[in-house]
């Protein structure tokens, strides 16, 4: 049995919405991967949880009409990788997710828990980041979007408001930002499986037509910093130049003055950088590639 | 806090099944207790070890991590429902046997359902693939080289294929 004072459970929006208002107090619970653990380890003991992992409204991938591609919240991960639609226009979102945990995990773990924990080193974060994700969030007072980048307020607290009965109802990519957009994923942990990122770094790029300059550069990392984060130096000094093996060591090396690791018992401050500027280059070869230039 | 109770009504292992269950209750709880699916294991109870895993609606969960409620509406398949009419081993079992992939026995049933799920893709997967799949479960006796080969051989098996020389 689990040590909850109550639990809740939601079957659309709209009663989340109303027993969040109802018991402001109460923790959301969605494919419980990290919420159910933290349970067990008595962290969340004695609390009371509203279950929203029973609206099937809230689960997979389309295009809206302003042709964003929509991830409902509780979207898992198994299907977010064998999606279709992330396939053909984000497919390193699909492969970034697939990291995670374990197959077992990756069937229940939505990208929505993913995001709402604040987490530096979720696998989606970085790329989600990276390709300027728009957060949605649904309440009393109706939808509101933000970009991902200002939905992370701090480590473990993001910008989602209780007192207004919100959740987290979707994750949109604009088509802007996945036009023509190709990316690379790296995770760097110190196992295969069952592993959080020691770093994660996540690249994409869009070529111009005859794939001959890189017209547009995005590079985000997780657990360079207290919340998932881009490099705005970097992002710079890869626009409007030609694909090369110096471009990508200046690329690489550029990343220093932008991020900010720590040292924790999973790693030390100075391996981070390292590897850092190691994944920076290796990612963006890889994004070029697959966006058909060379260098 | 005072019990509360849900009605929760459920496919398992091929039958329709209903239970009064406490909300706080983990699908392994139900399964084991008020079910006597005891193939379904208590190992981390956190989601790590696999020991748990059963299959709803297709796919690999562990049942630790899993609300019992959520089951509603739900095809819930453990290893009890690969027993054949006259107590026979399922393919899957006896590759087990054969490549001698069980020791102690705790990890089998969640590494065999896992199985299920991997071949019920039908696809020939590689050497690598088959371990990412399987990276799901803990096993602290056999090394997991002879639960590879029984799945791989299992895999060959089905699709009709000859088993590569290793």
């Amino acid at each position: 049995m689990y040590d909850m004072k109550a639990l809740y459970e939601a079957r659309s929006v709209g009663e989340a919405v109303a027993l969040r208002l109802e018991h402001p107090q109460a923790k959301i619970l969605a494919g419980g991967s990290d919420v159910l653990v933290q349970l067990r380890e008595g962290r969340l003991a004695g609390m009371e949880f509203i279950s929203i992992y029973g609206i099937d409204a809230l689960r997979g991938v389309t295009i809206d009409e302003d042709e964003n591609i929509r991830i409902g919240s509780l979207t898992s991960f198994s299907h977010i990788t064998r999606d279709p639609i992330i396939q053909k226009y984000c497919n390193v979102l699909g492969e970034a997710v697939d990291q995670v945990g374990s197959p077992q995990i990756r069937n229940i773990g939505t990208i929505g828990g993913n995001t709402c924990n604040g987490v530096t080193s979720a696998d989606s974060a970085s790329t989600l980041h990276a390709w300027e994700a728009i957060i949605e969030l649904t309440g009393k007072d109706g939808i509101r979007r933000l970009p991902i980048k200002d939905f992370y307020i701090k480590a473990g607290t993001v910008d989602i408001k209780p007192e207004n009965g919100e959740i987290q109802t979707a994750i949109l990519i604009p088509k802007e930002s996945y036009e023509n957009t190709y990316g690379h994923y790296i995770k760097y942990g110190m196992r295969n499986a069952m592993e959080i990122a020691t770093l994660g770094c996540s690249v994409n790029v869009r070529l111009s037509e005859d794939k001959s300059i890189i017209e547009r550069c995005r590079i985000a990392y997780g657990v360079a910093g207290p919340v998932p984060m881009r490099c705005p130096t970097s992002e710079a000094l890869a626009t409007g130049q030609r694909p090369s093996a110096e471009l990508y060591e200046a690329f690489a090396k550029s990343v220093i003055s932008d991020i900010n690791p720590r040292n924790s018992w999973r790693s030390s401050k100075a391996f981070r950088q390292h590897i850092a500027v190691e994944m920076a280059g290796k990612c963006l070869e890889e994004a070029v590639r697959r966006a058909g230039g060379e260098a | 806090m005072s019990a509360q109770y849900k009605l929760v009504r459920f496919n398992l292992n091929g039958k329709e099944v209903e239970k009064m269950v406490d909300v706080r209750a983990s699908l392994t709880d139900m399964l084991r207790n008020d079910f006597r699916m005891t193939s379904v294991k208590k190992g981390c109870e956190v989601g790590e070890c696999g020991a748990c895993n059963v299959l709803i609606d297709g796919e690999a969960f562990n049942s630790c991590i899993y609300l019992a409620i959520w089951a509603e509406g739900k095809k819930i398949q453990t290893l009890e429902s690969l027993l054949g009419p006259g107590g026979e081993l399922s393919d899957i079992q006896e590759a087990f046997v054969e490549e001698t992939a069980i020791q102690c026995g705790f990890c089998t049933p969640g590494f065999i359902m896992t199985t299920v799920e991997i071949l019920n893709a039908g696809k020939l997967y590689s050497d690598e693939e088959l371990r990412r799949l399987l990276a799901g479960h803990l096993c602290r006796c056999t090394g997991y080289e002879n639960i590879f080969r029984a799945v791989k051989k299992v895999m060959y098996r089905r699709l009709g294929k000859e088993l590569p020389e290793a």
